[in-house]
């Protein structure tokens, strides 16, 4: 380390004593976080998405907390150093006092350089996660290999899944006050209050709502879509190994979008399929008087107003044929 | 040198204002006779009326509709009630006599401002009376939306045992967002702003007093409006009042809607005054690089104010109309779209959030060269930032449907454009750290909030880069992570400043000194506890609790607990300043010197107290605003007459006495 004295005014080379405390505390910050807080950092690492999510929620920590010591240090230094012992005011004049153009330009192009660097990574995470579990809408465009073919294939009926045939696995939530439910389309398109999920299997969740705006917000999967009325709202995921999840609406929907939650399990696909299969087996009959496999549905005339818009064309409590599906 | 030399002739009067100032208390030609003057009481009773006649008029017209005779409630009539209340409200204050009186042809009665206390609860064009008026409304939001703040933070103190009724938490949650997002809006720019860019630009007066005092009083009444939402059985939709259940929504819903439109109008009217103000009545010389920052602030907030909010109000009143016509904009069974909402809604909103931010800028900025006795550093640099930060703003809203299910076509620029806004916001930061560079600091009590804005909202900036990063945001958005980094940004950053803005400017506006060890102890308190409150719900947020839920996973007791033990003492740090404020002005007033930071600023360079005129000759701008570091400086302003005493202390700031010296 060099002499913290300008040889010339006796004076500390406050910039240089600066950095120097603000490197030691960088290193050492930036390693005790990577290592000891980032692998416990939030989602987890149960799927492709949740991963890649808290590893950019890590490299940001890493790129934030260097930063946050930046002006740290300076705030804390200049309450050191730089206090008036005295009362009253005085002057303190000097080129110390002018403003700059070097550092100015400096600061500038660093923080330009910084914040173009996030945009292009954060671009970059983005697509080749596809779309990094963010609810895409009805039309996606950074969908995985055989997303967009097994969506198509999900509306006519009979198509089917199994862990050998590499497909896509299509799954519906539709949200409502206040609950969730589930539709497995290539399963006959049965209906559960049950989320379950085959490991290493590419997810293609279609999440819609029957009444207001809800959010399904699958927290250890890194998947977060707004269920909207009305319309599909479509995010991927690779799971991983088998875990449980927790389900939350994170949008809020009235009066109890606080206990509007939900537990999913992560499960191997092999005990997936034999679930699956027995339990589109066990609700053939309710299936049965279920409105056909639709991307959204509209519950009956009334829709999301709830009562408020009344359409004299349909009576409220219309009959099941009438329980229209609606692309 | 003779700096009066200089100086153009200012023609004595020329600028004054047109109203006739009062000499006294007594009765005054074509002045009102006292039982028809107006006050706030005749405000209420004709608030009253109003409300009374609109609630008959609407159910005289909209009885019978079907909808409304099968729903047990009349929501046009509670809508009229509403506006007619308003309206009530403002022919009440006399805000309409000027412009009714001019409607008919007729030349209106002067309204005399009356050197009285009462000018405080009068229709006043004084934009000092205003500023002061303002804080008094703005503390009113601020203290109701605190305790609805402690209810909330008593709810979430245990998941299962519950204070209230989910009903009641919801309408709690969102009158405490709507009330708090209406207050932060006019927080700084109303009492402050309105207050002192007149004093700090060498203006006699604002462009358009009527509309500045209109503001304020349509600024109260929206108070009046989003406080009904209690009576009518409150809103279900938090300050951000999504679509299909704002439809759904009972009549508290209309008090939403319509009290962010009452808002928009006293935020656009505000907005529109302090703009032209700034352009056009600064004093001889006040050249664009020579105005304060905190004015710069002030003139990119009221861009903003005068440009976004028009889109709140027109969203707020399809809503409105929504909600009592059955108009569908909203509702896409019948052709309208709740993205609408969420589009109109946060293009309006996060030009807000800037509303919410530049002013805090502004004020440390003109604090920082007070304290360290230097200029501020890059001057320039920090208008320009706040300028870009004003105009990028208008880009970003749709970080806000990140996950809502839009095109996402649109999502890497719109990641970019919100993360570009921060490098304007960064220079705040390089103005500070070059400012304080080799200072010499006074840490007086507006000082330290000046440092806690640094810290709180570089805390609050940082974590709005993860919230930008769209595969972060997957995890962050809708949770206690996002509403942990915006009271990081709009109470640690804004509320702090404003308190640093009120203990350093209240001897000016007052000419009362706000006590130091009351306000040291409101300091410490309000920093430790809003640290302490606040940044244990990034964690909560980050272990995936969502926003406005009563109930959460046990294993997440441990922190809200911690977090609402120290909201109480945060809440009980705004009762230390509360009483800091009654102890200071009225048990135990200290009269308060001059210049008692001994500040260069051209608002205490006038008369304490302030003449109504505010400063007795024009002065003529002569340098820039922070010479603080250099002897012999030229002074700032030169007032052209001996009538002011030099200020004492400073080195440069021997404004009149060198020039006239020599």
């Amino acid at each position: 380390m060099m002499t913290s004295e300008d040889p010339m005014t006796n004076e500390p080379r406050h910039l240089r004593r600066m950095t120097n405390i603000w490197v030691i505390a960088s290193v050492v910050v930036d390693v005790l976080f990577w290592f000891l807080v980032g692998p416990h950092m939030a989602p987890g690492r149960l799927t492709s998405t949740a991963g890649a999510d808290q590893t950019d929620i890590n490299i940001l920590m890493v790129i934030a907390l260097p930063v946050l010591l930046a002006v740290w240090v300076f705030l804390g230094y200049s309450i050191r150093v730089w206090s008036s012992k005295k009362n009253g005011p005085e002057s303190v004049g000097g080129p110390a006092a002018a403003g700059h153009k070097g550092v100015i330009t400096a600061w500038i192009v660093t923080t330009t350089v910084i914040v173009l660097g996030l945009a292009i990574f954060g671009t970059i995470a983005l697509i080749a996660d596809h779309g990094s579990g963010g609810g895409e809408g009805p039309n996606p465009i950074w969908a995985p290999a055989g997303a967009t073919a097994a969506e198509t294939a999900a509306l006519t009926k009979g198509d089917s899944w199994s862990p050998s045939s590499g497909k896509v696995l299509v799954v519906q939530v539709i949200a409502q006050q206040w609950k969730f439910t589930y539709r497995y389309p290539q399963f006959g398109g049965f209906e559960t209050t049950q989320l379950m999920l085959p490991a290493d299997t590419s997810i293609a969740f279609n999440v819609t709502s029957l009444d207001v705006i809800h959010s399904f917000w699958a927290y250890q999967l890194g998947v977060k879509a707004d269920a909207n009325p009305q319309q599909n709202n479509v995010a991927f995921t690779d799971t991983k190994g088998p875990g449980d999840f927790t389900v939350r609406c994170s949008e809020l929907c009235g009066l109890w979008h606080g206990a509007m939650y939900d537990f999913g399990k992560v499960v191997s696909a092999s005990d997936f399929e034999s679930w699956a299969t027995s339990t589109e087996s066990a609700n053939a009959t309710n299936t049965s008087y279920l409105a056909p496999f639709a991307w959204t549905y509209v519950p009956d005339a009334n829709g999301a107003a709830g009562g408020y818009y009344i359409d004299a064309n349909v009576t409220p409590y219309s009959k099941s044929e009438l329980y229209g599906a609606k692309q | 040198m003779t700096i009066t030399a200089d100086r153009p002739e200012v023609e004595e009067g020329s600028t004054l204002v047109p109203i006739p100032p009062a000499e006294g208390g007594g009765p005054q030609e074509g002045v009102r006779p006292r039982w028809l003057s107006q006050h706030v009481g005749t405000a209420l009773i004709c608030a009253a009326i109003g409300y009374a006649i609109g609630h008959w008029f609407g159910n005289y017209i909209s009885s019978d509709y079907i909808y409304i005779a099968n729903s047990g409630s009349n929501s046009v009539a509670d809508f009229l009630a509403l506006a007619f209340g308003v309206v009530g409200w403002l022919a009440g204050i006399g805000s309409l006599n000027y412009p009714a009186a001019k409607l008919i042809g007729r030349e209106a009665k002067p309204q005399v401002t009356v050197d009285h206390w009462s000018k405080f609860v009068r229709f006043s064009m004084d934009h000092k009376v205003v500023g002061l008026q303002y804080i008094v409304g703005v503390l009113l939001f601020l203290f109701t939306g605190g305790l609805l703040a402690m209810a909330i933070r008593t709810e979430l103190l245990n998941p299962t045992t519950h204070v209230f009724g989910p009903g009641t938490y919801i309408e709690i949650v969102s009158e405490h967002g709507t009330i708090m997002m209406m207050m932060a809006s006019s927080l700084v720019v109303g009492p402050l702003g309105n207050y002192f860019v007149p004093l700090m630009i060498g203006a006699r007066r604002t462009a358009f007093p009527r509309i500045e005092a209109f503001s304020f009083w349509v600024f109260m009444a929206g108070y009046g409006v989003i406080v009904s939402a209690l009576p009518y059985g409150g809103f279900p939709t938090g300050w951000t009042g999504y679509a299909p259940l704002q439809t759904q929504a009972g009549v508290g819903m209309i008090s939403y809607l319509f009290g962010f439109a009452v808002i928009g109008v006293g935020m656009m009217a505000a907005g529109f005054n302090i703009l032209v103000t700034i352009i056009h009545y600064r004093a001889p010389g006040m050249t664009w690089s020579r105005i304060p920052i905190f004015v710069w602030s002030i003139l990119s907030t009221a861009a903003l104010l005068t440009l976004a909010t028009p889109v709140l109000f027109a969203a707020g009143m399809y809503g409105v109309l929504d909600k009592t016509v059955q108009t569908a904009f909203y509702v896409s069974e019948h052709g309208g779209s709740s993205y609408l909402w969420q589009n109109l809604f946060w293009f309006f909103g996060h030009p807000e959030v800037y509303i919410m931010a530049l002013p805090g800028f502004g004020i440390v900025g003109e604090l920082m060269p007070v304290f360290t006795r230097k200029p501020l550093f890059a001057y320039k640099v920090s208008a320009a930032g706040m300028i870009g930060v004003a105009l990028l703003s208008f880009f970003v809203w749709q970080h806000h449907l990140f996950q809502s299910g839009i095109d996402p076509d649109m999502r890497p620029l719109f990641m970019l454009t919100t993360e570009l806004i921060s490098i304007p916001t960064g220079f705040l930061f390089l103005v500070a750290m070059g400012t304080l560079y080799k200072a010499k600091i006074r840490f007086e009590v507006p000082m330290l909030f000046v440092m806690a804005v640094f810290f709180n909202f570089l805390i609050g900036g940082l974590t709005g880069v993860f919230l930008s990063d769209v595969p972060v945001d997957v995890t962050v958005h809708g949770g206690f992570f996002v509403l942990s980094h915006f009271h990081y940004t709009i109470m640690g950053g804004l509320v702090f400043a404003f308190m640093a803005g009120v203990y350093y400017w209240m001897p000016k506006m007052t000419g009362k000194m706000m006590n130091k060890k009351l306000g040291l102890a409101h300091f410490w308190t309000m920093f430790v506890f809003f640290n302490l409150t606040f940044f244990p719900m990034f964690i909560i947020g980050l272990l995936g609790q969502p926003r406005r839920v009563f109930t959460y996973a046990k294993n997440l007791q441990g922190l809200n607990d911690f977090s609402s033990v120290s909201a109480f003492l945060l809440g009980l740090s705004f009762l230390i300043f509360l009483f800091n404020v009654f102890y200071s002005m009225w048990i135990n007033p200290v009269k308060a010197p001059s210049n008692p930071w001994d500040s260069l600023g051209l608002e205490w360079q006038t008369a304490s107290p302030i003449p109504p005129h505010n400063f007795d000759r024009i002065p003529v701008i002569i340098s820039d605003p922070y010479h603080y570091s250099e002897e012999g400086a030229p002074p700032f302003a030169d007032f052209g007459d001996d009538l002011l005493e030099p200020v004492s202390g400073s080195a440069p700031a021997s404004t009149t006495a060198s020039a006239n010296e020599e």
